[in-house]
């Protein structure tokens, strides 16, 4: 192997799409911290922007300044994926792939997007597919491909609705659905905006509610915070930004993704008030 | 004055205040017809038949980079020719 950085690196390259059904819950946010969680630990990455017309990811990821040609470009033939793909300035590892501002969902062909996957895989490790709200042709086409995904829910009724919504279709509407000799996709919700004041209160519900509807395992529990603002507001990945609960539930949540054992933390955003901190966790 | 002055300390900048500026960079670029990226593909191609009538080049020897800054943006296009094909 050319690389030692790597602690298991993928026999094959992964393709996992982070996908919701509802937006506005966390997609693009969960795809950037966990590109950028896995390039930090060696593994060559790229983060696809699905959405197209409405490209979002590369703000998150803070390149919007250095968009030259899209993912849309390239599987028209106007461009090469090389000159598409844009080098993060902090992780060597990782590389993110653009969407279209201009054209519209029609653009991507399922052809199109298995020839950009392919390539991709010559050169990646991990490929993360920022899956579009909905679950129209550009989501299903961000999921189509996918071996592993990531439902991004959050503990409210209409996101945890879309969520099933979404799980039906990845166990139905994929190529590893349509292959009877393949594994089905690995689906694993990752439930954010987790706010555990309100859920001790019994104003939202709680991670085992939202499990038991959706019957698929846990990936993590990302804190509401004030961090994933800070975070956006300057394009960078939560994880790389200052410390805070919501980047080490991340950073867990990776480690769980590339199959490491990490125990669920669930902590919240406020800081423990001085007479907790003096007394100790009495929990 | 020694030590004090009642101008507010200087704190890091706000997040909220780079998310702003970035939004203006970005969106006077997006709002401005004629450089979208969908004039870049267009631009590649007319450089390249350019530079063909010249030299001797690869169609995948071209590198298009571009950074859209608040006063000025810049385009980088770098051509590579191979060592053994001297420009006539």
């Amino acid at each position: 192997m050319t690389s030692q950085m790597k602690q298991e690196p993928p026999v094959q390259s992964k393709v996992i799409v982070i996908t919701s059904g509802k937006g506005g819950v966390g997609k693009t946010t969960s795809a950037a911290a966990i590109s950028a969680g896995l390039a930090q630990r060696g593994y060559k990455t790229v983060v696809i922007d699905f959405d197209v017309g409405l490209r979002n990811l590369d703000m998150i990821m803070g390149c919007e300044r250095r968009v030259v040609f899209d993912f849309i470009n390239v599987i028209q033939g106007d461009a090469r994926l090389k000159q598409a793909l844009i080098k993060d300035k902090r992780l060597e590892n990782l590389s993110i792939l653009p969407t279209s501002q201009t054209r519209d969902k029609d653009a991507l062909t399922k052809e199109g997007v298995e020839k950009v996957l392919n390539e991709l895989r010559e050169e990646f490790d991990y490929i993360v597919c920022d899956s579009p709200a909905g679950i129209e042709r550009g989501a299903q086409l961000a999921m189509y491909f996918a071996d592993e995904a990531v439902v991004v829910t959050n503990p409210e009724v209409s996101s945890v609705r879309d969520s099933d919504r979404v799980l039906g279709l990845l166990s139905s509407k994929t190529a590893r659905a349509e292959n009877a000799d393949a594994e089905p996709i690995k689906a694993q919700a990752l439930l954010t905006r987790y706010d555990n004041q309100r859920i001790a209160s019994g104003e939202m519900m709680t991670v085992d509610d939202v499990l038991e509807i959706l019957a698929v395992p846990l990936l993590g529990v990302i804190p509401e915070s004030t961090a994933i603002l800070r975070a956006s507001n300057t394009g960078t990945p939560v994880v790389l930004d200052e410390p805070s609960n919501a980047s080490a539930a991340y950073a867990d949540a990776v480690s769980r993704l590339i199959g490491e054992q990490v125990e669920m933390r669930m902590e919240s955003d406020r800081r423990p008030s001085l007479f907790q901190r003096l007394f100790g966790r009495t929990a | 004055m020694f030590g004090f002055s009642l101008r507010p300390r200087k704190t890091a900048p706000k997040s909220a205040q780079t998310a702003r500026d970035r939004l203006q960079i970005l969106l006077a670029h997006e709002r401005s017809s004629g450089s979208g990226p969908d004039c870049l593909p267009e631009l590649q191609r007319d450089i390249l038949a350019a530079i063909k009538r010249h030299m001797k080049i690869d169609t995948d020897a071209v590198d298009i980079r571009m950074d859209r800054g608040d006063e000025l943006s810049s385009l980088e296009i770098n051509i590579e020719f191979p060592a053994s094909q001297p420009a006539r």
